[in-house]
């Protein structure tokens, strides 16, 4: 499915990651697995450090954080918010919508929209994708979107396919009207027949949480894990992204009329760095086109990393210059998209740590 | 140049590769030593094998695995 947004843009983008850092030597001992193979491990998936937040805090906790910072700096005001989209996999409450409570807490005004989307790893160009919308209606003029997940918390520690690479964290990206006469593409694709590749069997109402879904259970290769936590079948999310993405990237790029050689950045989600060469040697991209540290540094916060990607390694230049940028977002669902747009020119583009 | 049997044997030195016909079956390589694996034949053969080569039929065996470096030009 194809997109074309006119006289939209991006406006400014903050991450949040916890303060709160592991290592991946620490958590070895954790994972029932020889030292020598953990650390080469570590060497090709780039598991080095990750955030994860203290016990207790909840995705609303961060994007309320980062919205008063972006307050108390000047670079948002509250009465500005027409539209508040939240992403997440990991809600402070079934009911009502954490987007409401991130607005209760602000004590934003009433006359705006607050929505909740149930999405992942391409959940920062689903949340786009509808900001754009909305901002085909007059009374909306300035969107937010926040993409956050906690999903440390519902991660086995002695997992070592999923924790070592999971990452808290969070992103509000300020999305408006665009004066220049400015063109986004887009696509996307999903596939619900795959949708336990990337699962938390129990908590939901098909299968409640109990004693019996909080035993850990070995599921092969020395990890043990309940059902209670994040299940990730690693060769077939492996093998979905690099099947289905590279031909959805060439597909937006012909649809836009662009060619690959003019893409300055393919900014995508990070699950590990081997997957992300994998992708850029796939698409013939120089992997210092497409950034891949942020696994070794934060983890994967799921949605958020494409914004951490940004504010990581790009804060700099995208205060003052602008870029033809692609984005590419794969994962729960199964659920792909990728988008193409001019990037630049930004009110701020930070990463700060919580608290 | 170190052989494929070689590379194998320092990822997981308690097995001998060369009498096994199905490595994933008989449990001597998981998904992640696949991962490594192909990680140091694309270092050791200035190669770089195909995100969707990684499957586990290409690396069930030595034959196998020299079949799929064929397919780069890799004799090894």
């Amino acid at each position: 499915m194809n997109f074309t947004f006119r006289r939209k843009r991006i406006s400014g983008i903050l991450a949040i990651v916890p303060a709160n850092e592991r290592t991946f030597i620490e958590e070895m001992k954790n994972f029932n697995f020889p030292e020598s193979r953990s650390l080469k491990l570590k060497e090709v998936m780039g598991y080095d450090k990750h955030r994860v937040v203290e016990p207790g805090v909840c995705v609303s906790d961060l994007a309320v954080f980062g919205l008063e910072h972006l307050f108390k700096q000047g670079l948002l005001r509250p009465d500005e918010i027409d539209a508040l989209i939240l992403i997440t996999q990991s809600p402070d409450y079934f009911m009502p919508p954490t987007s409401n409570v991130i607005q209760g807490r602000l004590n934003l005004k009433q006359d705006m929209l607050c929505l909740c989307i149930n999405q992942g790893c391409a959940g920062f160009l689903i949340g786009l994708i509808q900001a754009f919308s909305l901002l085909e209606q007059e009374s909306i003029r300035k969107v937010v979107v926040v993409n956050a997940d906690v999903l440390s918390r519902k991660t086995s520690s002695k997992d070592r396919n999923s924790y070592p690479l999971i990452g808290d964290g969070a992103s509000i990206t300020v999305v408006e009207s665009d004066p220049e006469d400015s063109v986004i593409h887009a696509n996307l694709k999903m596939d619900g027949t795959r949708n336990d590749a990337l699962i938390i069997p129990a908590g939901g109402f098909r299968l409640p949480s109990g004693p019996e879904t909080a035993v850990l259970e070995d599921v092969g290769d020395n990890n043990l894990r309940a059902k209670d936590h994040l299940r990730m079948d690693g060769t077939a999310v492996f093998n979905f992204v690099q099947t289905e993405v590279p031909p959805l990237i060439e597909s937006l790029l012909t649809f836009a009329g662009v060619s690959i050689n003019a893409v300055d950045y393919f900014l995508c989600h990070q699950a590990n760095r081997f997957m992300l060469q994998k992708l850029a040697d796939k698409l013939k991209v120089p992997h210092a086109k497409m950034p891949s540290n942020i696994v070794e540094h934060f983890g994967n916060s799921s949605g958020a990393t494409i914004p951490i990607t940004i504010a990581f390694n790009l804060s700099t230049q995208l205060k003052n210059h602008d870029f033809q940028v692609c984005l590419s977002g794969y994962g729960v669902g199964l659920t792909w998209a990728s988008m193409l747009m001019r990037l630049g020119r930004l009110t701020f583009c930070e990463l700060v740590d919580y608290p | 140049m170190k052989s494929v049997a070689e590379i194998l044997k320092e990822i997981r030195p308690e097995f001998d590769f060369t009498t096994s016909e199905d490595f994933i079956t008989d449990g001597m390589l998981d998904s992640y030593d696949m991962v490594m694996l192909v990680a140091t034949l694309d270092k050791t053969y200035g190669i770089s094998i195909g995100g969707v080569e990684i499957v586990p039929e290409n690396f069930m065996n030595l034959k196998a695995i020299e079949t799929l470096l064929g397919k780069y030009g890799v004799r090894p």
